[in-house]
């Protein structure tokens, strides 16, 4: 990784409005689905995104993608910004993102077999024809974990998990730079998820990809990512190294998320301090003025007048820590809600 | 519940959903089954309540304060089911009508099984809704549950179902489809009734942490039969069952930050329940599989007090995969 090499992604203030309802008679409205993400993955870094439904997680993901255009902000990648291109200028850059989807049922072809699925974007980029691109696919079964003879299966005929592999060989069949993943193991069976994450893994130590990383779970991204950002209602309120945000979590949002985790072992989960979060996410159709966490912070009260009137920016505190909370500061923390020897036991 | 079985007749041949499952709740007991999906835990206690279509083969019996619930006629087994029994779906989502007010979708519990009024249903559906803490309770009773959140349905049909004061609740997979934040809310929620009202309630889910957190006994279940059973520390202590101890290992542990360990697989997939052998259900994915295993089902034994492990090799190491 030499230092002039430009991040493999670089995501800048994105913000993504959707309107909806009609506007003709006076209703409708705007969904802040994004406020002001950003971001950046290194070459071969694991970056996850965690939130709850309702984050906007999955949309950072789908414009980063492009499979959506952002309002306002800027994406590059490998430095080439790539926000506002047209589909046909986007077509050759395909090949170096690629996305898995959560629901390997609904996101493969069913009138496709399997080896025509992955084989596709090496077929559409023109990189393999033929004789060559069946081999490929025999290869990139293979290094799926699949049997080649599955190549000539539809995707019905698998199980959810061999479904979520034959995603993963898709995305990975032109060699991405950046590889988005959406849930990719929140349908399947925990057995079934161990496999797909430690296949993740080893294929990403092999070939090296950047891998924007989204999910709910928290104990599957200390498991699998280098760094981590935590959204909540369109906002990234912290990002930090897997090691920093799981033995310090500083924005209280974070504490809640953590200290709500439940570890299998009921030594340990039963003398866990929770941090019950009052009420629900509120509508992206009308976020709180000020910080978008008070409505739900357990240290509102601490934060007024401060957090009504101005939302905290996203701050470095210390070592690329970077927190959004009016109570955190270079040299001095939000209050403990939960012991954080508790949260690493 | 003795030795239950159920048995669906497909085009592809029988399915045998659950094979031979007995256990006993306890008064006040959170009783915790887990399994992957098509184990058959959420058919057997449809069985127990005779939810199941008529193309279910049910045998066995189930006792509940001294009435076998399979073999008693239905108008029984109607008035049980949602007074002492009472269930909580999934799906919080498309288990409640979207055309009632919450308020007689609870209401409606009540004058149907205790034959209260409108104006008493109302005031009781509006004290069961702050029993189970939703916020301005008279307001919420008059909403429809579109315009309720996730967690708040969720709530909404655990007020339902705790409308007659059941003696068992059984919530199959209850925090399922919400975010963890609202998950550890309803489950204090559960933990709470059961402290507060004394109501047994045996909990369906996949997920192991939810066990760890709530349940008293564990049962793990494996293609329709019973895997292993045991107190729940005794469970995550001392796993024998090898399909117990790969779950165990299988799931990523919040804290467990040793990266380069890797999770552990279980080889294989769940077999199909139609052609189910007659040797252990696990055999063809299992380290400690031999020519015993593959020939003969493994009888439950106790392996130490309180703890019943069907396989032919029980013990705590984990050994391959």
């Amino acid at each position: 990784m030499s230092r002039v090499e430009p991040p493999t992604l670089e995501v800048v203030d994105l913000v993504k409005h959707f309107h909806v309802g009609s506007q003709l008679f006076g209703g409708g409205g705007t969904v802040h689905a994004i406020d002001g993400v950003s971001f950046s993955i290194a070459p071969g870094e694991l970056l996850g995104l965690v939130g709850e439904s309702g984050s906007g997680k999955s949309t950072v993901a789908n414009c980063v993608i492009r499979l959506l255009e952002p309002t306002e902000g800027s994406i590059r990648l490998k430095g080439r910004d790539i926000t506002h291109l047209s589909r046909r200028e986007l077509r050759p850059l395909r090949s170096a993102m690629h996305m898995v989807f959560q629901d390997p049922y609904s996101s493969l072809n069913p009138r496709m077999t399997c080896g025509q699925i992955v084989g596709e974007p090496l077929r559409v980029q023109k990189l393999a024809r033929g004789k060559n691109l069946d081999q490929k696919v025999v290869d990139l079964f293979d290094r799926v974990g699949l049997r080649a003879e599955l190549r000539f299966r539809y995707p019905h005929e698998l199980s959810g998990g061999q479904r979520q592999r034959v995603g993963l060989a898709r995305a990975l069949s032109v060699s991405p730079t950046l590889l988005v993943a959406d849930e990719p193991v929140s349908a399947l069976d925990v057995s079934v998820q161990a496999a797909i994450l430690n296949l993740l893994r080893d294929l990403q130590r092999d070939m090296g990809f950047s891998c924007l990383f989204i999910t709910h779970d928290l104990a599957t991204v200390e498991y699998l990512c280098d760094r981590v950002a935590v959204m909540y209602l369109g906002k990234i309120v912290e990002l930090a190294t897997t090691r920093d945000l799981f033995a310090g979590p500083k924005h209280p949002y974070t504490q809640a998320l953590l200290s709500a985790a439940l570890v299998p072992d009921p030594e340990v989960q039963r003398k866990r301090t929770r941090v019950i979060l009052q009420g629900d996410i509120p509508s992206p159709l009308a976020p709180p003025s000020g910080c978008r966490f008070r409505t739900r912070c357990p240290l509102e009260h601490e934060s007024a007048p401060a957090s009504t009137e101005e939302d905290p920016p996203l701050i470095d505190v210390g070592g690329g820590h970077l927190v959004a909370c009016h109570l955190v500061r270079r040299g001095r923390d939000a209050p403990k809600l939960v012991d954080t020897a508790e949260l690493t036991a | 519940m003795r030795d239950l079985s159920v048995r669906f007749d497909t085009d592809d041949g029988t399915v045998h959903a659950v094979d031979g499952l007995s256990f006993t709740l306890d008064e006040g007991q959170v009783l915790g089954v887990v399994g992957e999906s098509g184990c058959g835990k959420s058919v057997s206690v449809m069985a127990l309540l005779r939810l199941l279509p008529p193309t279910a083969h049910v045998t066995g019996s189930a006792e509940f304060d001294a009435v076998d619930l399979l073999s008693a006629p239905l108008s029984h087994v109607r008035r049980v089911r949602g007074r002492e029994i009472a269930f909580v779906f999934q799906e919080p989502m498309t288990s409640l009508n979207p055309a009632f007010r919450v308020g007689n979708q609870i209401g409606e519990v009540l004058r149907r099984h205790l034959g209260l009024s409108r104006g008493d249903a109302r005031r009781r559906a509006v004290e069961l809704l702050d029993l189970v803490r939703i916020p301005a309770p008279d307001r919420r009773v008059d909403e429809y549950p579109h315009q309720l959140s996730g967690g708040m349905r969720q709530r909404v049909m655990i007020a339902m179902a705790l409308a007659c004061d059941p003696k068992v609740l059984i919530a199959d997979e209850p925090t399922t489809a919400l975010d963890v934040t609202i998950q550890s809310g309803i489950l204090d929620l559960l933990r709470d009734i059961r402290e507060r009202l004394g109501t047994s309630i045996i909990l369906i889910t996949h997920n192991l942490g939810v066990v760890a957190d709530i349940a008293d006994r564990v049962i793990v279940m494996y293609a329709g039969r019973k895997a292993e059973e045991a107190p729940v520390h005794e469970l995550f202590a001392r796993p024998e069952h090898p399909y117990t101890i790969g779950l165990l290992g299988a799931v990523p542990r919040p804290g467990g930050a040793d990266k380069q360990g890797r999770l552990q697989e279980i080889p294989g997939r769940v077999p199909s329940l139609a052609q189910l052998p007659s040797a252990c259900a696990f055999a063809p994915r299992c380290p400690r599989a031999d020519d015993l295993s593959r020939s003969q089902v493994p009888d439950l034994r106790e392996v130490r007090q309180d703890h019943l492990v069907a396989c032919f090799h029980p013990g705590v190491e984990w050994d391959g995969g």
